[in-house]
C-alpha cells in the first residue's frame, strides 16, 4: 500500500496565510467597538427605532399588576408580610448590599473587557443584581442550582470566583468549574434545556428520598431542593412546558425561578405570554408567586419560602421574580433599535442597590466608612477580574479531545495524535500551537 | 443476577426481546441506581414488551412511566444521570426520537465535555428501528446516521439474542451516553442466549458491545451490515454458497466509534466489499465506511466498495417497503457487481 512520503517532525515550512484567509473581525459584533462603528451603528439605530407598538408593549411591561410582593419598597421603606416572613438584622442587609455592589462591579467589568476585545462577548446582569442575590442567598449548600448564562450573582453566592466565569466569554472553556462539586450547574446556552435537566435532578432527589424527609431532633435537615434559572422568553420553550409537567407529574422538588427582565432580545414579554408569566403555574397545578425582582429582600424571602416548600415535598413552586434588563441582551445587542430610554430610565428609579443603601442609612444600620470600603472591595475584585482575563491563555490543542467521552475512544485517540503529529511537523512550531498540559 | 444458574434460560432460546428483556432485569438487580422510563413502559411493559415486568418487580419509582414528551424523558433523564442514576430511556418508535433530540444533542452528548469530566452521563436511550413491518409513518426509519455524526455518543445496534443481551448490559454499565438501537423486526426472533457468556462473573461488564465481530468466515466478498440486516446477509451467504461462491460476513454492532479493524482485515483478503443498511444512502454509515476503507485499504480492493441501502426519500408507505428495504437479491446483485470487476 502507497502512503504519503513520512512527515519528519519539525520540517515543514509554514506557508504565509493570505490576508484574506485572515478572520476579518471588522464589522462582527465581537469586533471591539471603533469610533467609526459606533457611529455606523448609531445610524442603523436611527433607522430602526422602536415601532409604537413595541413601545407600548415596554411601557406596559414596566407595570407588575397588583400581585407583586415587595418588602423594600424603591424608596428604602420596609414593610411585613405574613406568608413571607423574614428575620432581618444589619449584618444580612449589609451582606445583601455588599453581594450586589461586587456582582454589578465585576459585571461592568466584563462589559469593557469585551469592549476591549479581551472578551468575545459579555452577558450583562445590570438591574437583576437583587432577582439573582436574594435567590442565590436562600440556597442552602445542599441545594442543586441550574443557570442559564446571565446567572453571574447566582454563581457568586454559590462560591463561583468571577475569574471562573471569564473563560466561556473568553473562548477558553466552556464551563470554568465543577458543577458538581459547587452544586451549580454549567451555563445553559440552548434556550430552556436546563429546565428539563433541573427536573430530572429534582426527580433524583426525591427518589433519594431526601425530600420531605421527618427533621432530625439534632442537626441539619437531609432534605434538598433544586432551583432552576431561565427567562420571560425561555417560557415559550417547549422544555420549559414539559419541565413543569414532569415536575408535576413527579411531585419534584424543583422551583422554576424565572427573571421576568421584559425583553427576549428585541421580543418584550408581551410576545411570549397573554398572562402574566406567574399565572401559568396554575395551569400545571402548582404555586406561583410573583415578587418585585429588584427587592432583594422579597426575593430572598420569597426563595427561601419556596425551596422550604419543595425540600419539605410540596414542590414544585414557580417564581415570577418581575425585573428589567438595564443592558443590552449581550455586548452584540443594540436595544436602541427596540426601546426606548424613557423606559429605562423608569427602571432606573426602582434600582435594586440604590433601595437597600437608602434603607441601610436611613436605620443607621452602615456608615460612610461601610460604603466607601465595599466600594474599594469592588474596585480590587474588578482589577483582579481584568488582571485574571487578560493573562488567560490559549488551551492546547489536546484541549479539542479532552473528556468529550468519560471512557477510552480509539477513534478519538487517533485523531488526536494524527493532529499532534501535524502540528509537530511544522518547523516554526507556533508559541500557541505548542502542544502542553490540559490545565484544569 | 442469578440467571446464569438457572438452566431453563440457558437451555431454551430465547427471542430478541426477551433477550432484552432479561438484560435490564439482571441490570437492575445488579445496581439499584439504574431505572428504566418511558411512555407505558410501566403497567404495559413497553409497546414490545421488552419492559415487560419491570414495574411489578421493581416499582414504579424504578420503572417510570413518564408524560407523552421525549425532550421531557431525555431531559430529565439528563438530570436523573446528573444525580447519580443511570436512567435507561425509551423512545418508543425511531421516529418519534426527534422531539428528544435537542436535549441529546445540545446535553446528552456534550455535558461531559463542557464540564472537563465533572458530569459523565452514563444514559442509554433505546430506540426500537427500522421497517419491515408494515406499519404506518414515522414506525420504520433508520435515524441512525444522525448520532453517528455527533461527537460525545456512541452509537450500537444489536441483531441477536445473544448481543441483545450482553450489549444493553454493557451500555448500561459504560459511563457514557450510549443509543441503543433494537432492530424491532426481529424482536420475535429467537436465538441462544447464555447470560454467562465470555463472563465467570455476571456482574462483570459483557464484551462485545463497542466492537465488530466476524459472524461468517468467507474467501471472495466481505458483507457488512447490522441490526435488522444481518439475517438477510446470513441467507445471502447461504444462496451464494450455493452457486460456490464464499461470503465473509461482519456485524458491526458498534456504529460510533466504528470499529473498522474486522473490516479492514477482511477486505485486504477478499478484495471486495458490500455494505449494507436500511437507512438513506447518502451521508451514512455505508458512505463512511466505503470512504475509511479506500483510505486505509486501497491498493487491496479489486472493486470500488458498493452499498445496498435505503433511497434518499422519506421512508415510503408500507405496501412499498418490500422495495425500499436491501433484500436478498439486492446483497446478491451487489454481490455479483462486485465480483464483475
Amino acid at each position: 500500500m502507497a502512503a504519503d512520503p513520512p512527515t519528519v517532525p519539525g520540517s515543514k515550512p509554514r506557508r504565509p496565510i493570505p490576508p484574506r484567509l485572515m478572520p476579518d473581525r471588522t464589522g462582527s459584533p465581537y469586533h471591539p467597538t471603533t469610533a467609526r462603528d459606533a457611529a455606523a451603528r448609531g445610524a442603523a439605530g436611527l433607522r430602526g427605532q422602536p415601532t409604537s407598538s413595541e413601545v407600548i408593549a415596554g411601557l406596559r411591561a414596566t407595570s407588575h399588576g397588583d400581585n407583586l410582593i415587595q418588602l423594600l419598597s424603591p424608596e428604602g421603606t420596609l414593610t411585613e408580610n405574613k406568608d413571607f416572613p423574614i428575620e432581618l438584622d444589619a449584618e444580612l442587609l449589609r451582606g445583601l448590599y455588599r453581594d450586589m455592589v461586587l456582582v454589578r462591579r465585576f459585571d461592568r467589568e466584563g462589559n469593557a473587557l469585551q469592549r476591549q476585545g479581551q472578551l468575545s462577548i459579555w452577558v450583562p446582569l445590570l438591574g437583576q443584581e437583587a432577582a439573582q442575590i436574594g435567590a442565590g442567598r436562600a440556597m442552602r449548600p445542599t441545594d442543586m442550582a441550574f443557570p442559564s448564562y446571565r446567572e453571574h450573582g447566582i454563581a457568586w453566592c454559590r462560591g463561583i470566583d468571577p475569574t471562573e466565569l471569564l473563560g466561556i466569554f473568553r473562548g477558553t472553556d466552556h464551563c470554568g468549574w465543577d458543577p458538581k462539586a459547587t452544586r451549580f450547574n454549567c451555563y445553559t446556552i440552548v434556550i430552556g434545556n436546563q429546565v428539563l435537566n433541573a427536573t430530572g435532578y429534582a426527580m433524583g432527589q426525591r427518589l433519594d428520598g431526601t425530600v420531605g424527609a421527618p427533621e432530625p431532633d439534632d442537626g441539619e435537615s437531609r432534605n434538598e431542593a433544586t432551583i432552576v434559572f431561565f427567562g420571560d422568553g425561555a417560557t415559550s420553550q417547549g422544555d420549559v412546558h414539559e419541565g413543569m409537567v414532569f415536575a408535576a407529574a413527579f411531585d419534584a422538588p424543583v422551583v422554576f425561578y424565572c427573571q421576568n427582565n421584559q425583553w427576549a432580545i428585541s421580543e418584550p414579554v408581551g410576545k411570549q405570554s397573554r398572562v402574566p408569566l406567574w399565572e401559568r403555574s396554575t395551569g400545571y397545578g402548582f404555586p406561583g408567586v410573583r415578587v418585585d425582582g429588584n427587592d432583594v429582600v422579597a426575593c430572598l424571602a420569597v426563595t427561601r419560602w419556596a425551596l422550604e416548600e419543595c425540600r419539605s415535598g410540596n414542590g414544585p413552586v414557580m417564581i415570577e421574580a418581575f425585573t428589567y434588563r438595564m443592558d443590552a441582551h449581550t455586548t452584540s445587542d443594540d436595544p436602541t433599535r427596540y426601546r426606548l430610554a424613557d423606559e429605562e430610565q423608569h427602571w432606573k428609579l426602582l434600582d435594586p442597590i440604590e433601595r437597600v443603601k437608602v434603607h441601610l442609612s436611613r436605620q443607621g444600620m452602615a456608615d460612610q466608612e461601610f460604603f466607601d470600603g465595599v466600594g474599594a472591595e469592588a474596585d480590587e475584585l474588578a482589577a483582579r477580574f481584568r488582571a485574571h482575563c487578560i493573562a488567560m491563555p490559549k488551551p492546547p490543542p489536546e484541549r479539542i479531545f479532552a473528556h468529550v467521552y468519560s471512557e477510552p475512544h480509539h477513534q478519538l485517540g487517533q485523531q488526536q495524535r494524527e493532529y499532534l503529529d501535524y502540528l509537530a511537523s511544522f518547523e516554526d512550531d507556533h508559541e500557541d500551537a505548542t502542544p502542553g498540559k490540559v490545565t484544569r | 443476577m442469578s440467571a446464569g444458574t438457572d438452566p431453563s434460560i440457558d437451555a431454551k432460546p430465547v427471542t430478541l426481546a426477551k433477550a432484552l428483556n432479561m438484560s435490564l432485569r439482571a441490570a437492575m438487580e445488579d445496581d439499584p441506581k439504574v431505572i428504566v422510563m418511558g411512555e407505558d413502559v410501566g403497567k404495559l411493559g413497553g409497546v414490545f414488551r421488552v419492559t415487560d415486568g419491570l414495574q411489578k418487580d421493581f416499582g414504579d419509582h424504578r420503572v417510570l412511566d413518564t408524560p407523552l414528551a421525549e425532550s421531557g424523558i431525555i431531559g430529565t433523564a439528563v438530570g436523573l444521570a446528573m444525580r447519580g442514576y443511570r436512567p435507561v430511556a425509551e423512545i418508543q418508535f425511531d421516529g418519534f426520537v426527534f422531539p428528544g433530540f435537542d436535549q441529546i444533542i445540545s446535553q446528552v452528548a456534550k455535558v461531559t465535555y463542557r464540564s472537563e469530566g465533572a458530569w459523565s452521563m452514563p444514559l442509554v436511550i433505546r430506540i426500537p428501528f427500522g421497517g419491515g413491518i408494515g406499519a404506518v409513518e414515522h414506525h420504520a426509519e433508520a435515524p441512525e446516521s444522525f448520532f453517528c455524526h455527533i461527537g460525545g455518543l456512541r452509537v450500537v445496534a444489536c441483531s441477536t439474542s445473544q448481543d441483545a443481551y450482553d450489549m444493553l448490559r454493557a451500555a448500561i454499565a459504560c459511563d457514557d451516553p450510549v443509543i441503543f438501537f433494537e432492530p424491532k423486526r426481529r424482536y420475535w426472533e429467537k436465538g441462544q442466549l447464555d447470560p454467562t457468556a465470555g463472563r465467570t462473573d455476571t456482574r462483570e461488564r459483557p464484551p462485545g458491545c463497542f466492537s465488530s465481530v466476524v459472524r461468517r468466515p468467507g474467501t471472495d466478498v466481505t458483507v457488512v451490515s447490522y441490526g435488522p440486516s444481518m439475517l438477510i446477509l446470513h441467507s445471502a451467504a447461504d444462496a451464494a454458497a450455493a452457486e460456490g461462491r464464499s461470503l465473509e460476513l461482519i456485524d458491526l454492532r458498534t456504529l460510533s466509534p466504528l470499529d473498522l479493524g474486522p473490516v479492514l482485515q477482511s477486505v485486504r483478503k477478499t478484495g471486495r466489499l458490500v455494505v449494507v443498511s436500511e437507512a438513506p444512502r447518502e451521508s451514512s454509515i455505508t458512505a463512511d465506511i466505503a470512504a475509511r476503507v479506500t483510505e486505509e485499504a486501497f491498493y487491496s480492493l479489486a472493486a470500488p466498495v458498493l452499498r445496498v441501502a435505503g433511497f434518499d426519500t422519506p421512508y415510503p408507505p408500507s405496501r412499498l417497503e418490500e422495495d425500499y428495504l436491501p433484500d436478498l437479491d439486492k446483497v446478491l446483485d451487489a454481490v455479483d457487481r462486485a465480483m464483475g470487476f
